[in-house]
């Protein structure tokens, strides 16, 4: 019979390309699809999705038992917890500097150098790093990060209606990236770059964290907030066409699901199996709704979806 | 998918007799897309023009039935590429493969493994679907042993797997109450397949993994044959094609309304698979992405529980979040002195909280304020849950009746709302509850006060 005609779309805009890392350090570029997330017979997606594994310049003390089996003691430096992320395979970090949380430690700038500085020269690997999620004092902590950094071009986030303008200047005078991060709403995702575009910010520098649900926990929220940003960005417009980044692992081990070792229900199964496919699934349905960087936890989860990205490219 | 009324009016006449008793072709048209009148109402419509309208009217993916009177398994029939576009109706059906190369003893374990299994979530029971039963032996006598093992144990549906037309009658002829899918119809075997599937008014699996083309042309043949009831199988087993070929299937139908992969598909994500993990990664991806029939090689209560959730986020009607009746709920047995914690009527929301509340041994009042089923966070965004909401729940539901103190606890979330609230409701004292609802435990022990 006759070829089939591939029924392509005529996409008039396409995935802005994102860079991370310079000045001697690893670099990675993520985004620049011009179509749909592995639909491959209608356009291209040129640099695949990126795997960054989280740590933290802090022991945690609230992770499940499977996690902190497989880190060991790396969790107790964040050098250290680094070097052993590169070893499991990370294509980039995200540094979570969880002890400048107010309910936390509380510490500042000095900590956050410090921190920086040894992740930093432990791996060669593109950075992103993230504050504790308290506008102010992400403000402090990224900051002084920033400046440590200068001219590697580390991500920096998480900026909020609250505190984009000064993450803004600090990106903007030390060449570093944004991630804009707004609650599973398409139009306030939109509002922020175009708050971050506004001060000046290159559109190129900037990386949207659309928030994440955990499967079973608002997943399909996000899942379905991915999808519109990425058609609307495919339909040309260009303040919803930055890459997009999300924290699958963060979310997951949060849940009950991956928490509970307890009073679990029958039903729910082997609890260190259940974690880590609950961990893969909310990995995987973001990618195919259009993740460029997924931050997860565990090495094994790592292991999977790089193992699934292998065979889609 | 419905024709609309400039479409029909192309099949019409244009002669604007008035025999339908409405003025114009265009204006008939119009009513008949409404579904106010049926186009039968037209007397001068050609015998072709009819077959045309019938055909295009009939919706672009068939909505395929199979299973019994225990459990019956509906897919296809979608209407859209995105489920925020409108919503994904029928959630695909997962099911688990069972080899008859297998011990009868293994068998039967599994059957009853994968048939007794249910978990809760939100309300609602999960079950998985069904068996695809596999010739695995070559063996008719084996095949047939295993099938029945399957039947008796076990009311869920069944896919039945074999090369064989003469084994394959059998085994559907012992399944026919089920209503068996029979799996599947090659280039080699697809005319005695079909007869079977006739016969037993069966749906039959179309398989050719070697590109789309033959697939059409093997999905053409059946029809031709008087298969109405048609399942694609495109082979997709590894992420290498599974959304690219599975996107294409869909768009085609949709889009070109194009019949021969007007189908639901059906896919074995873990054929490739070297572990549990690898297997759930592609089941995943399929559920989202437009498999209708998802078959995997194992089960355990760990892979299904998970799959099973994913299906019903991915398969929630985006437009009506599944929600709680606004109103004051009590969580464990509270008394006049317990803690009043307030949230959002998101079901999730409200299981979560609900749950934690209950784990932490503290019994409480639980208001739940209307927020058209929004998160708390979302809610917030939309400004559906504010100062001037919560306050209304409060005297709507009258609250200060059953308890004896004046403290309302909110959602860390959306500690901003305050000062407002406590502006909204004079002489109450408004708390700053957890951010998480995991922590309203250790928040009810250190930190509560009414």
């Amino acid at each position: 019979m006759a070829p089939l005609e591939a029924p392509v779309e005529k996409w008039t805009g396409k995935i802005r390309e994102l860079k991370l890392g310079s000045g001697g350090r690893k670099t990675i570029t993520v985004g620049g699809g011009t179509t749909l997330p592995f639909v491959k017979f209608e356009g291209a997606q040129p640099h695949r999705p990126a795997i960054a594994i989280e740590v933290q310049d802090k022991e945690p003390t609230d992770w499940s038992e499977f996690l902190v089996s497989a880190w060991g003691d790396a969790l107790k430096n964040p050098g250290a917890w680094a070097k052993k992320a590169a070893e499991f395979g990370a294509d980039l970090l995200y540094i979570r500097l969880a002890s400048a949380h107010p309910e936390a430690s509380n510490t500042g700038a000095a900590q956050a150098k410090k921190s920086a500085s040894e992740v930093l020269s432990a791996v060669d690997l593109p950075v992103i790093f993230v504050g504790p999620d308290v506008a102010e004092k992400d403000n402090e902590v990224l900051v002084a990060v920033s400046d440590v950094a200068k001219g590697q071009r580390v991500g920096l986030g998480n900026c909020v209606e609250k505190n984009y303008k000064t993450i803004a200047a600090t990106c903007m005078a030390d060449g570093h990236v944004a991630i804009a991060k707004t609650p599973i709403e398409i139009n306030l995702a939109k509002q922020l770059n175009i708050l971050l575009s506004d001060v000046g910010l290159s559109p190129d520098s900037i990386l949207m964290d659309p928030t994440t649900g955990a499967l079973g926990y608002g997943l399909e929220y996000t899942y379905s907030v991915m999808e519109r940003l990425r058609l609307a960005a495919l339909m040309g417009d260009g303040m919803t066409s930055m890459p997009m980044i999300c924290t699958a692992g963060e979310e997951s081990w949060r849940q009950k699901e991956s928490k509970a070792t307890l009073d679990v229900p029958q039903a729910w199964g082997d609890n260190q199996e259940r974690s880590l496919i609950w961990e893969n699934v909310t990995a995987i349905s973001l990618l195919a709704a259009g993740a460029d960087i997924l931050v997860l936890r565990h090495p094994k989860t790592v292991v999977t979806v790089k193992a699934a990205l292998d065979k889609s490219f | 998918m419905a024709l609309t009324g400039i479409e029909i009016y192309k099949y019409l006449p244009k002669t604007n007799c008035k025999k339908c008793n409405f003025p114009t072709c265009l204006a008939f048209a119009m009513k008949v897309a409404a579904r106010v009148v049926d186009i039968t109402a037209c007397p001068d419509l050609s015998a072709q023009s009819k077959a045309a309208l019938e055909s295009a009217g009939r919706p672009p993916i068939r909505l395929v039935k199979f299973g019994g009177d225990t459990h019956k398994v509906e897919v296809g029939n979608e209407t859209v590429m995105f489920r925020h576009e409108k919503t994904f109706y029928h959630p695909p059906a997962i099911m688990v493969r069972i080899k008859d190369t297998a011990s009868k003893e293994d068998i039967a374990k599994l059957v009853d493994e994968v048939g007794g299994y249910q978990v809760e979530r939100v309300g609602m029971k999960l079950t998985m679907d069904g068996f695809a039963v596999e010739n695995a032996s070559k063996d008719q006598a084996r095949f047939l042993e295993a099938v029945e093992t399957v039947l008796a144990k076990s009311g869920l549906a069944v896919a039945l797997m074999s090369d064989n037309p003469a084994t394959m009658d059998a085994a559907v002829a012992k399944a026919a109450a089920r209503k068996p899918v029979v799996y599947a119809a090659t280039k080699e075997n697809w005319s005695g397949m079909a007869d079977i599937a006739k016969k037993h008014s069966c749906p039959l699996v179309v398989r050719d993994s070697s590109g789309l083309e033959n697939l059409v042309a093997l999905s053409e043949k059946v029809a031709q044959a008087g298969i109405e009831d048609i399942i694609l199988d495109p082979g997709v087993d590894s992420f290498k094609s599974s959304i690219d070929s599975l996107t294409e299937i869909r768009r085609l139908a949709l889009k070109k309304n194009f019949r021969p992969l007007g189908f639901p598909v059906m896919t074995f994500p873990g054929v490739q698979a070297k572990t549990t993990e690898e297997e759930a990664a592609l089941a995943a991806e399929q559920i989202s992405k437009y498999s209708s029939v998802v078959v995997l090689e194992h089960f355990s209560p760990a892979l299904a529980y998970p799959l099973l959730t994913l299906r019903l986020n991915i398969y929630t009607d985006p437009q009506k979040p599944i929600q709680m009746a606004a109103g004051i709920y009590e969580v464990g047995a509270p008394k006049p002195d317990s803690p009043l914690c307030i949230t959002t009527n998101f079901s999730l929301t409200y299981f979560s909280v609900a749950g934690e509340i209950e784990a932490s041994g503290v019994p409480s009042w639980l208001l739940i304020c209307d927020t058209e089923g929004l998160s708390v966070l979302t809610a917030w965004a939309a400004g559906k849950f504010d100062a001037e909401r919560i306050a209304k729940a409060v005297k709507q539901f009258n609250v200060a009746d059953k308890i004896s103190h004046k403290s309302i606890v909110l959602p860390g979330k959306v500690a901003v709302l305050r000062g407002e609230l406590e502006e909204e409701l004079s002489g109450w004292k408004v708390l700053v509850g957890p951010m998480e609802a995991m922590d309203v435990g250790g928040y009810f022990k250190k930190t509560w006060k009414p």
